[in-house]
């Protein structure tokens, strides 16, 4: 660990003592390009120096920028490596790393309903929450239109979010349970409903947003209510709608291990409360990491989403 | 009988909005006759209800007395019979300026005419306006000057009956203001559109119009003197620097706005 630390911090104070020395080198170079423009020979140096220059530079920030979560990262691991020394009972990072390597060594096994790999677990909550989070799109996107359009369905909506949305996910469990009769559906019922809000509320703020000068145009024209929807409303409120697509999945993501476990099965949530029961430490924490990474890579699939729809006014 | 003198006719308009302390009375005893073709400015201070009679001619607001009627027909509501330029553009930003100009092309024109010739009037409109080159581009993507022009040709290109500016150019730099000016005159005498233009420009309002409407200050602003501008067309701006008859109107409406309004502040 410390040997580690020391070479980053070698390395970026070389970076920061490069700097000033590169400098002084081009600082000399611009003034003779300056001074004599007319002899090709030494402005081509110095635009192939210049180039390099720039590389360089690129280059530095690119390390500048990474050192900072690097040691972020580096400090986690240091400060779980100490507590798990002082506790004994918690895997030490390296303990950890070694029953990583030999779950994801086969995530594609099946050993029975109960016992399957990491793969299939992770898999199949995705498909939960794509299901859920699915039908909450279908219904919660267009509800939120309908919401921030009309100012009657607005009033008609606000008591029920208030009163539904602050509803701890794991409430409506028994409720799916009830009427589905099934585990399965049951956790796709409360990532639904859960998921529902922040979708609703999004594209009804998006929609009421919608500057009143695009809504003259509108007005103006007198365009009919579909143009008014698909030239206006939408494109002006799918920065907010994707905002509350995003909320919506982190939210589904969280909500599914804990549903899951309640109801088994297969899924992440269910194999870190049976790897509970096994007294399996280093499981759990992989899961841990498994279902951060997955959560991370959904929100940055969406953020890469919500980039391609952004417009500049 | 009198359908062209009065095309567009306001008679006993007034208005007013609610305020925490009571009635606001912007707008009282507006009457007003434009006859087709005609170039007529609204000048006044800021706050004078310039804007809200163009609202009203728009049919954005409606009016609490009176009535407007644009060419034989009572203005009740909002309609593409009025070609309307915003004061910002207003354009939408994640429309090309084509798409921005087709969406009004396509609403007027969209039932009767097949989608080639939708393409062809947005594509002239552009053309009107010198903006051509610049169709497939976004709003984001072109000068405030060039994003009022594409405002243009989306009014122009529906051809209204009347085509009502508010404040065009008042966010543009002086240059660009004067070349838009210019332009704004060719294409009016292009299209003989008959034209309602608020601004706070003395010389825009001279240069341009067939007649200035002045307003007195608000609250409850009105009518307070109409002058023709007798200069013949096309009217050359550097011409206009010199000519008596320009800094005479010129002189009229400096006089009427400094002179006779500050006075009327002074002793509301």
């Amino acid at each position: 660990m410390h040997a580690m630390t020391s070479t980053l911090n070698a390395r970026g104070g070389g970076a920061l003592l490069a700097s000033p020395s590169a400098a002084g080198g081009n600082a000399p170079a611009n003034d003779a390009a300056a001074a004599a423009p007319s002899r090709t020979a030494p402005m081509r140096l110095t635009t192939a120096e210049r180039a390099e220059e720039l590389k360089r530079r690129a280059l530095r920030a690119a390390l500048a920028r990474l050192l900072a979560p690097v040691l972020g990262i580096l400090l986690l691991l240091l400060a779980w490596h100490l507590v798990a020394r002082a506790n004994g009972q918690l895997p030490t990072p390296g303990a950890t790393w070694d029953a990583a390597m030999k779950v994801f060594s086969d995530p594609f096994y099946r050993k029975g309903p109960n016992d399957q790999g990491i793969g299939w677990n992770v898999l199949s909550s995705l498909e939960r929450v794509g299901i859920g989070f699915g039908l909450a799109a279908l219904v919660g996107i267009p509800a939120g239109f309908v919401i921030g359009r009309f100012a009657f369905a607005g009033r008609m909506a606000a008591p029920i979010i208030s009163l539904l949305r602050p509803v701890s996910p794991l409430a409506w469990l028994p409720i799916g349970l009830l009427v589905f009769k099934a585990a399965n559906p049951a956790a796709i019922w409360t990532i639904f409903i859960c998921s529902l809000w922040p979708m609703v509320i999004n594209t009804a703020v998006g929609v009421r947003q919608v500057p009143q000068e695009y809504l003259n145009v509108a007005r103006v024209l007198a365009l009919p209510e579909s143009k008014v929807v698909s030239r206006i409303l939408f494109p002006a409120a799918l920065p907010y709608v994707l905002t509350g697509v995003r909320l919506s999945v982190g939210v589904a993501w969280l909500v599914i291990v804990a549903a899951e476990m309640l109801t088994g099965g297969v899924g992440i949530g269910f194999w870190v409360w049976d790897e509970w029961n096994n007294l399996n430490v280093p499981h759990i924490i992989i899961a841990i990491f498994v279902i951060g990474i997955v959560g991370l890579a959904l929100e940055a699939m969406l953020l890469l989403l919500a980039r391609r729809f952004e417009y500049s006014r | 009988m009198h359908a062209e003198s009065r095309y567009l006719h306001i008679e006993g308009v007034g208005k007013s909005f609610p305020t925490r302390n009571g009635e606001f009375v912007a707008l009282r005893d507006i009457d007003l006759d434009v006859a087709r073709g005609e170039f007529v400015a609204l000048i006044g201070h800021s706050g004078c209800g310039k804007s809200t009679l163009l609202n009203l001619i728009a049919g954005l607001l409606a009016p609490d007395a009176g009535l407007i009627i644009l060419a034989g027909r009572e203005v009740r509501e909002p309609g593409p019979d009025r070609g309307m330029v915003f004061q910002g553009h207003s354009l939408l930003p994640w429309l090309t300026c084509f798409d921005n100009v087709y969406l009004a092309v396509e609403r007027v024109f969209g039932g009767r005419e097949p989608k080639a010739r939708l393409a062809e009037r947005t594509r002239a409109a552009l053309e009107l306006v010198g903006l051509a080159h610049a169709a497939h581009k976004r709003p984001a993507e072109i000068s405030g000057g060039m994003k009022q022009r594409v405002g243009i040709a989306r009014a122009l290109a529906i051809e209204p009956k009347v085509l009502l500016l508010d404040e065009p150019f008042g966010a543009l730099d002086a240059l660009t203001r004067a070349r838009l000016q210019d332009e704004l005159m060719r294409i009016v005498a292009a299209t003989g559109s008959t034209v309602l233009m608020v601004t706070h420009d003395v010389d825009e309002a001279v240069l341009l119009s067939d007649r200035i409407v002045m307003m007195t200050n608000g609250p409850a602003a009105t009518i307070g003197e109409v002058l023709a501008v007798p200069l013949p067309r096309p009217r050359d701006r550097l011409e206009m620097a010199h000519d008596p008859v320009y800094l005479r109107c010129r002189e009229r409406v400096l006089e009427f706005l400094y002179r006779k309004q500050t006075q009327l502040e002074a002793t509301v």
